[in-house]
């Protein structure tokens, strides 16, 4: 067998850097050298301030850095702002235009960073997206071969909080919103039960992926530096072995 | 009602939906791409060429599952006939033709309703090409496939384009046994055969009601 054309063996989870899928045929990503790391967590649990500091330390020691979020692309923005504004979207509707807005940032942004090397952060990934559609009762094996286009991050980092600190700390923040409460779902007409409902099941969705994407579960209650010393712990660990390359490795 | 672009297949429904109405059955069109949700996002994306065929298949999905829930299935709850301008097979033959994958596709559509029946209308393609230049149409960009950058000529590429189209089309209708009007004649001939498919189709829907009710 001839071992030097294989790209190096995953660290875990043998679809990271990989389609999960399907995938896009006519986009190959064999051997892509840059690497995927996704930030999930609820509102709240402080994704954005840990990917500036991840970023911060990764460009010091010399790596390229690119980071994308979740509904930012430029063909879709405008119209889920206007979806979302009105009331016509169903849940369908919903889950399509976001995963339309996914494949323009994957095949603009992602792909083309890993090609080139970078270290892309993706604050949220799609693990929202199918956390999101599961409270909404959307079919389980029909959004993930949906998102069978994706590619599997090489870590997948889950700021866990529970329900009471995750209530408190959006409702301090920017306050409750008609989609992040639910509302569409009509699970009461009292707005706060409506959202602590919704929240709720959002974490049990999150929970119940943890497993079958492989997440890194770290609580994210702990001060921000203790967050980030945990993160940059198992990164620096993952690019050590990644950086060593494919032929010293043993079988 | 299925068929690529010059193969007449707005022309028979437009005639097939008279009949149906002069003979006393409710009927309501739909037309493939029209929902107002995704229009922005697709006239933006078409204007700067900016459509992968990746996010040109999932708008497309987007629009038909508006349609689906708002222009679909209350005209069938409400007992109408739903002649749909271009259905499902539609993305399955466009999108496998721009590279997407076949099972991705069709398990993306797994969510629509069942046509009670599909015809295709057959067409080869110089005939198409013909037609379609006698309009003195400009071929548009993604109809002729010039976002594959196969040729930078738009009736080349509409050539190349539309040809795996039909090659993906012979393949659905094996698979999904979608009824085949051969659309070569006279828009009249072609209605007579068109009217004798749905007229069937009909009697057999009415023929199960009437031994569901003895």
């Amino acid at each position: 067998m001839n071992s030097s054309t294989n790209p190096p063996e995953p660290t875990e989870g043998s679809r990271a850097g990989h389609y999960y899928s399907y995938g896009i045929p006519y986009l190959s990503i064999d051997n892509y050298p840059g690497k995927l790391i996704a930030i999930e967590g609820t509102d709240g649990v402080g994704r954005s301030t840990q990917i500036r500091l991840l970023r911060e330390w990764l460009e010091i020691q010399g790596y390229g850095v690119i980071e994308t979020g979740w509904t930012r692309s430029e063909l879709m923005q405008p119209t889920i702002e206007v979806a979302k504004g009105s009331n016509t979207l169903n849940k369908l509707t919903f889950v399509l235009l976001y995963a339309t807005d996914f494949a323009d940032r994957l095949e603009k942004e992602i792909i083309p960073a890993l090609k080139a090397g970078f270290i892309v952060l993706s604050d949220r990934y799609i693990f929202t997206a199918l956390a999101r559609a599961g409270v909404r009762g959307v079919d389980r094996a029909w959004i993930r071969n949906l998102y069978g286009f994706g590619i599997a991050p090489h870590l997948v980092f889950y700021l866990r909080i529970d329900e009471k600190t995750l209530i408190r700390r959006v409702l301090q923040s920017r306050g409750m919103d008609y989609w992040e409460s639910g509302m569409d779902l009509k699970l009461g007409d009292d707005i706060y039960e409506s959202f602590r409902a919704y929240q709720k099941a959002l974490l049990k969705e999150y929970g119940s992926m943890a497993d079958e994407f492989g997440f890194r579960v770290l609580d994210a209650r702990r001060k921000v530096e203790v967050i980030q010393d945990e993160l940059r712990r198992q990164i620096a660990g993952f690019l050590a072995e990644a950086d060593v390359p494919a032929a010293v490795r043993t079988e | 009602m299925e068929g690529i672009d010059g193969s007449g297949k707005t022309t028979q429904l437009a005639l097939l939906a008279k009949w149906l109405s002069a003979a006393g059955h409710p009927v309501f069109m739909t037309e493939w791409n029209s929902s107002a949700l995704v229009k922005a996002a697709t006239k933006a994306g078409k204007k700067k060429n900016a459509l992968t065929p990746m996010t040109f298949s999932l708008l497309h999905a987007t629009d038909f599952a508006d349609r689906l829930l708002y222009n679909i299935i209350p005209p069938l709850k409400a007992g109408m006939i739903v002649l749909a301008d271009r259905y499902s097979y539609t993305a399955f033959a466009r999108d496998a033709a721009r590279g997407v994958d076949r099972r991705w596709v069709r398990e993306l559509y797994s969510f629509a309703a069942k046509p009670d029946m599909a015809v295709y209308f057959r067409v080869p393609i110089d005939v198409s090409v013909d037609r379609l230049l006698a309009r003195r149409v400009k071929l548009k960009f993604y109809e002729a496939g010039l976002d594959m950058g196969w040729s930078t000529n738009a009736v080349e590429s509409f050539r190349m384009f539309q040809g795996k189209v039909l090659d993906e089309y012979d393949r659905l209708v094996e698979e999904y046994g979608l009824s085949v009007v051969n659309a070569i004649g006279s828009i009249t001939e072609q209605q007579r055969v068109f009217r004798k498919l749905v007229s069937q189709h009909l009697e057999i829907e009415n023929h199960e009601q009437l031994d569901e009710s003895a």
